[in-house]
């Protein structure tokens, strides 16, 4: 059914540490790699070879540069961007087969492919481009949240979180229950001021960005007294009468 | 967005069959015998084509079915039983204004009330979405209500209604030309509010995720429209509402081929206004990409 749970047992959902990120694109490709594998049809690429190659993603890694309002050098910020599995979410309300679902257990939204017709509009819906029509498949993808790994009891314990954030090599993104104020993700948020994007939208993100810390900005600059220097001898008397030339 | 084709074609010619039925429906144009059934041949005819064409840029056609599944929460789930359950509930009205020669006044009413509620359910699908702002408005279910009422005034030879409507309608376009091109900014929706980092300063797209294009790029970032939109404004106007007026101020009253003439002339500046509501509406997923 696409009418909204009124309440989920459970948030389940990434924290992405803006400050940590370093733009390596790792958790792209373990998501495609992952994803393409598993859970539903497999992510395609279109022309992969040729001239004009495309294909499906769940997850993105864009960079921005901020100036600061306050002045000194701008900040470069990797921004990897996925489903938020929003608590509003419009993706699912829109969806006239019943493919677009949000589980009542753990919150997760999730596409049942086989009921999917493929018209786009759950992809209007989303603000945050979180879901991509497969061009092979004809059906929507999006992020599972791993769904097929996080309950997924033949894999080791490690593994049983999003393939993403396994294999994040820098520790800039984190899974857990962010309906539980004394998780690990929730204590996280709470900490570092974890933000939603785009929140004038009203879909409630599950989902939290942390906001890179400030830069350390030294109070002056540390060799302006090397560039004074007092010349002597013939020099220092050029110096003198040039200056008063 | 992406003025598809398809959703173009279903959105002009199922809100002008719609339109029209709805004055067959209060009997405004009664005809009856062989003439009722061109008449309401034709008004079917735009009705199903609009319908058809709908089904065109479903990557998974053979799931369409399970549209009508969601009517509780979906406005397209909505919009398809409001189309069927006209259709339905117009036929005998249809058929017995063709066999008997039935008077199709009152008895009707509430198909004709059915097919304006299809065209409101078809512009609730856009006005629904916030991440378009441009749709998101109340005048977008005004805007295609005006065409298919203008259009099936026109279809249904009603002069005087006709000229009254296709003024409102230039009136109504021109509004929601110049409201649509506030609504993003209005939105609050910015990169800065996309990212969250407007805290820190002024944000800029330092690099895309990817060097080709994707599905979300070809879908909610259409740039190559906007660039004649002034022009495909005035012709939308002249031709959806001025034109049509002048044909049936001019030409005697009951012309077929004046009516002929109007209705093309409209329906041309409804493809070109269609066209434009798609091609210059902004989805806020640009943001993410330094594009609107």
């Amino acid at each position: 059914m696409t009418e909204l749970p009124t309440n989920t047992q459970k948030k389940l959902g990434l924290v992405i540490d803006l400050d940590i990120c370093v733009g390596c694109h790792a958790c792209v490709t373990a998501c495609k790699g992952w994803n393409t594998e598993n859970y539903g049809a497999p992510l395609s690429d279109i022309d992969a070879y040729g001239e004009d190659p495309s294909g499906t993603f769940l997850n993105r890694v864009h960079s921005y540069e901020v100036q600061p309002s306050d002045g000194g050098c701008s900040q470069t910020i990797h921004f990897p961007k996925s489903c938020l599995h929003c608590e509003d979410a419009p993706c699912v309300t829109v969806c006239p087969t019943g493919a677009s679902y949000k589980r009542a257990e753990d919150g997760i939204v999730l596409v049942n492919e086989d009921a999917c017709m493929g018209c786009g509009l759950c992809a209007w819906a989303c603000p945050y481009g979180a879901r991509e029509m497969d061009m092979a498949a004809g059906v929507m993808k999006k992020c599972t949240l791993c769904v097929d790994r996080i309950y997924n009891e033949n894999l080791p314990e490690v593994d049983r979180v999003p393939a993403c954030v396994r294999t994040c090599p820098s520790g800039a993104r984190h899974f857990g229950d962010l309906g539980d104020p004394d998780s690990a993700v929730s204590q996280l948020v709470a900490d570092r001021g974890g933000m939603d994007l785009m929140p004038e939208q009203g879909t409630r993100p599950v989902n939290k960005y942390l906001p890179p810390r400030p830069k350390d900005r030294p109070a002056e600059a540390p060799l302006a007294a090397l560039a004074d220097v007092k010349a002597t001898g013939i020099a220092g008397w050029l110096d003198r009468l040039l200056e008063k030339l | 967005m992406h003025p598809a084709p398809s959703v173009i074609v279903f959105t002009v010619l199922s809100g002008l069959g719609f339109g029209f039925l709805a004055y067959l429906g209060l009997g405004l144009a009664a005809p009856v015998g062989a003439t009722a059934f061109w008449v309401w041949a034709l008004g079917y005819a735009f009705a199903v084509a609009g319908l058809m064409a709908s089904t065109l840029h479903l990557q998974n056609p053979r799931n369409a079915w399970r549209a009508f599944s969601q009517w509780r929460s979906s406005w397209l789930s909505r919009e398809g039983w409001a189309a069927v359950i006209t259709l339905v509930v117009l036929a005998p009205v249809a058929l017995t204004a063709i066999f008997l020669r039935f008077p199709s006044a009152t008895f009707g009413l509430p198909g004709a009330a059915l097919a304006l509620a299809t065209v409101y359910c078809t512009s609730m699908i856009y006005t629904q979405l916030r991440t378009v702002p441009r749709w998101n408005l109340w005048i977008t279910p005004v805007m295609f209500l005006g065409f298919a009422l203008t259009g099936g005034a026109i279809l249904a030879g009603l002069k005087w209604p006709a000229i009254v409507l296709c003024l409102a309608l230039a009136a109504v376009l021109a509004a929601s030309f110049v409201l649509g091109d506030r609504r993003l900014a209005e939105s609050g929706s910015t990169l800065e509010s996309a990212t969250g980092l407007g805290r820190i300063g002024k944000v800029r797209l330092y690099e895309g995720p990817h060097t080709g294009t994707n599905y979300l790029m070809r879908e909610m970032i259409h740039v190559v429209g906007r660039r004649h939109a002034q022009k495909l404004r005035v012709i939308a106007v002249v031709f959806a509402a001025l034109l049509p007026a002048l044909v049936l101020l001019i030409a005697p009253g009951g012309s077929l081929w004046a009516i002929a003439l109007a209705v093309v002339l409209h329906l041309t500046g409804a493809f070109a206004a269609r066209w434009l509501f798609f091609a210059e509406a902004e989805h806020v997923v640009g943001l993410y990409y330094g594009a609107r």
